[in-house]
């Protein structure tokens, strides 16, 4: 086992222990559980990015082309955009909602651990890791803001129910939610169209085109318009709370298609040889 | 030494009972006094608020302390003993520490969580210090007990819901705008419960309040109090959109706000969301207001729906408050019978000691021909018998102060070998407070 996998592993375990204690927190009730629980995931990312590098260094290129270094990477973005949100305010119970998230792409990584092989000549560039990073961690933002418009469509139930459970006495306000998700939407939407833009130019310099067609770059462009609309509709016709967090969630079904689906039900340049099996 | 709570609460006595054995906050010093100066009482405190009148006593003699204490509140306050008698509770020991544990808690009130109640006794153990009735007993007890009622709550999430409906409507808006710092509120009309609920949403952080009423003037004075605006009734839904939380209660007889300006409203805040509060009878906002994209409206029958679930989960914190009492009165019992076990065992030993230089004298002056290294023999054989065989005992005694038998044990060791009644020791075996 290569100590990338090693520390993998490590950083996976560490991600089930953070997970165990933001659950902890939020059914329990015990806020200590979930100030460890924060400790703890800061713990596991610094790993996470130990392992990241290790990676890097065996491999020789940035980590992100096969099914598991993507699952890897994915779930690194999630927890770094998590912690970074974190810093601002502070609300475990978005930790019990991500930690889980990260885990399970965690362990789906770690299912499809493969061998480190050599690199198709053809993501040998530049643009490549500048591409998939910069989409990586659009998805990730795009996943909080999906993240906390559940949460918002949860309380906003409630209110309007006038029907309480416990998680009402947690949940951050409607306000905060909703300020959240714009958040993730004015960071995550440059992140997405800079990521898109990265991969027009290489594969204008890998393929000598721009646009293909290809079924990821069409789903891509369809979530893309997705969030330009949603971003429009915030900042020119004042949409916010329930719609904009549905319209988030809707956003979010279609990256995961993006992300994963495309790879399943479509032949294209952007799929993983693991799973087609070429 | 023993603990003894003898009183009364809104539990056990109607409020015609509670008001005539009331103490008067001014006057405690003769009461307290009076209260010490029992014969079988030692150390005492009188807690006296609207719900409940207890007085903390400790005592050697327990069963003659509290028919002392019975009978001091209804002379004191020239009552009919058989009268008083049928309300009045009492406790003893680990129940007495139960007991004040779970009023300091909070887990007895009325309203359980809530605060006042602990501010009343540190007022009513202030009175004790300040008169000095109060000893090393009562001081430890009080202040375990301000501990242990920070503890639940720090623990416990037993006050931290709103029961009352006013802090209900005030939590709710929390949970829709997160900070009321920047908010207005817009008052119609003016019953006594709008009032308060203003009052409240003013003390927490709500900046500019509006007031309108169909009678100006009223209106005009009420703006005044609250250092706002007063807006003529005619034109309130003109500026409604500037409006976050509305409260109203007019005695109007149909709906004076409907679904459809609401909406429009809204159209015009750029779907910020607005909080309605209605709390007249008939009411004045259209149930309809509710369905509204980021309007929440509530009326007094969905606030007192959410007064008695936050009520249901204050009931299912006390059950968590009562471990952690009872972890607590583990310990402190442990510290009060070893305020009784260490003289104890001190006296105990005395005695023997007595006896064996009694018995030591006796002997050496019926065989004068005893050398010195014969007595010294003959001493430390002496000794040793008394320490083997108090042996056992001792640690017996020593291990029993952590379960409820030790007193019995202490009671038999007193009579059997007729130790004196011992002085609690006034410096505290253990350093914590």
């Amino acid at each position: 086992m290569s100590v990338s996998i090693l520390l993998f592993k490590i950083s996976l375990l560490t991600y089930f222990a953070a997970t165990v204690l933001y659950l902890v927190d939020i059914i329990a009730k015990r806020e200590k559980a979930g100030r460890a629980g924060r400790w703890v995931l800061v713990g596991g990312f610094v790993l996470h990015c130990a392992t990241l590098v290790v990676r890097y260094i065996e491999t020789g290129y940035t980590p992100v082309s096969s099914l598991h270094e993507s699952l890897s990477f994915s779930a690194w973005s999630l927890v770094g955009i998590y912690l970074l949100f974190d810093l601002r305010y502070r609300l475990s119970v978005i930790g019990a909602f991500i930690t889980p998230l990260a885990l399970v792409t965690m362990i789906f990584g770690g299912a499809t651990v493969t061998r480190a092989t050599q690199l198709n000549p053809m993501l040998k560039s530049w643009w490549f890791p500048v591409h998939v990073t910069l989409a990586f961690l659009g998805n990730a933002v795009f996943t909080l803001a999906a993240v906390v418009s559940v949460m918002y469509l949860i309380q906003e139930r409630m209110l309007k129910s006038k029907k309480f459970s416990r998680l009402f006495y947690q949940l951050p306000s409607l306000s905060t939610l909703d300020q959240i998700n714009y958040k993730c939407l004015s960071f995550g939407f440059p992140l997405m169209t800079m990521g898109i833009i990265s991969g027009a130019v290489w594969a204008n310099a890998a393929w000598g085109g721009y646009w293909r067609w290809d079924p990821k770059e069409t789903w891509a462009l369809i979530t893309w318009f997705l969030y330009a609309a949603l971003l429009h509709g915030r900042m020119m016709a004042g949409w916010r709370g329930r719609r904009a967090a549905i319209f988030s969630i809707v956003g979010f079904a279609c990256l995961l298609f993006t992300f994963l689906g495309v790879n399943l039900f479509f032949a294209g340049e952007h799929s993983f040889d693991s799973l087609q099996g070429r | 030494m023993n603990i003894i709570v003898v009183g009364l609460s809104h539990k056990t006595a109607p409020v015609e009972i509670r008001e005539r054995i009331a103490f008067a906050p001014t006057a405690m010093e003769r009461p307290l006094h009076t209260l010490v100066n029992l014969p079988a009482v030692t150390e005492g405190i009188i807690v006296s608020t609207c719900n409940r009148v207890e007085l903390y006593a400790t005592s050697r003699e327990p069963e003659v302390a509290t028919a002392q204490l019975r009978h001091f509140l209804a002379d004191f306050h020239q009552l009919d003993l058989a009268e008083l008698d049928t309300h009045l509770y009492e406790y003893h020991g680990r129940d007495a520490i139960r007991h004040v544990f779970r009023v300091a808690s909070s887990l007895d009130s009325m309203v359980i969580g809530e605060p006042q109640i602990l501010g009343q006794i540190k007022t009513a153990y202030g009175y004790a210090s300040e008169f000095k009735t109060s000893g090393v007993i009562l001081n430890r007890f009080l202040h375990k007990a301000f501990s242990v009622a920070k503890r639940v709550r720090t623990e416990t999430e037993i006050a931290s819901n709103a029961v009352s409906v006013s802090f209900a409507a005030v939590e709710l808006a929390r949970k829709i705008f997160g900070t009321l710092e920047d908010k207005t509120v817009l008052l119609i009309g003016a019953g006594e419960m709008c009032e308060l609920a203003a009052r409240h949403f003013i003390n927490n952080g709500v900046s500019s309040v509006l007031v309108t009423n169909r009678t100006h003037e009223r209106a005009v004075k009420l703006a005044e109090e609250f250092n706002g605006k007063s807006i003529l009734f005619e034109n309130f839904t003109e500026i409604l959109h500037r409006v976050d939380i509305v409260l109203t209660s007019t005695g109007a007889p149909n709906y004076i706000l409907g679904a459809k300006r609401v909406e429009e409203v809204i159209k015009q805040r750029k779907r910020k969301p607005m909080f309605l509060i209605d709390i007249a009878v008939p009411r004045d906002i259209d149930p309809k207001v509710n369905d509204i994209d980021n309007a929440y409206l509530y009326d007094v029958d969905d606030l007192q729906g959410v007064v008695a679930a936050n009520l249901k989960e204050r009931h299912k914190e006390a059950k968590k408050a009562e471990g952690i009492i009872d972890q607590e009165i583990d310990q402190f019992y442990q510290w009060l019978t070893s305020l009784d076990i260490v003289p104890t065992i001190v006296a105990l030993r005395k005695k023997f000691e007595t006896i064996r230089q009694a018995e030591l004298e006796k002997t050496f002056s019926n065989l004068k021909d005893l050398g010195k290294k014969e007595r010294k023999a003959i001493e430390a054989m002496s000794a040793a018998i008394i320490n083997k065989a108090l042996h056992q005992p001792i640690s017996a005694l020593k291990e029993s102060q952590n379960n409820p038998a030790g007193d019995t044990y202490l009671e038999a060791l007193r009579t059997l070998f007729d130790l004196p009644a011992v002085s609690s020791d006034p410096e505290e075996p253990e350093g914590r407070s």
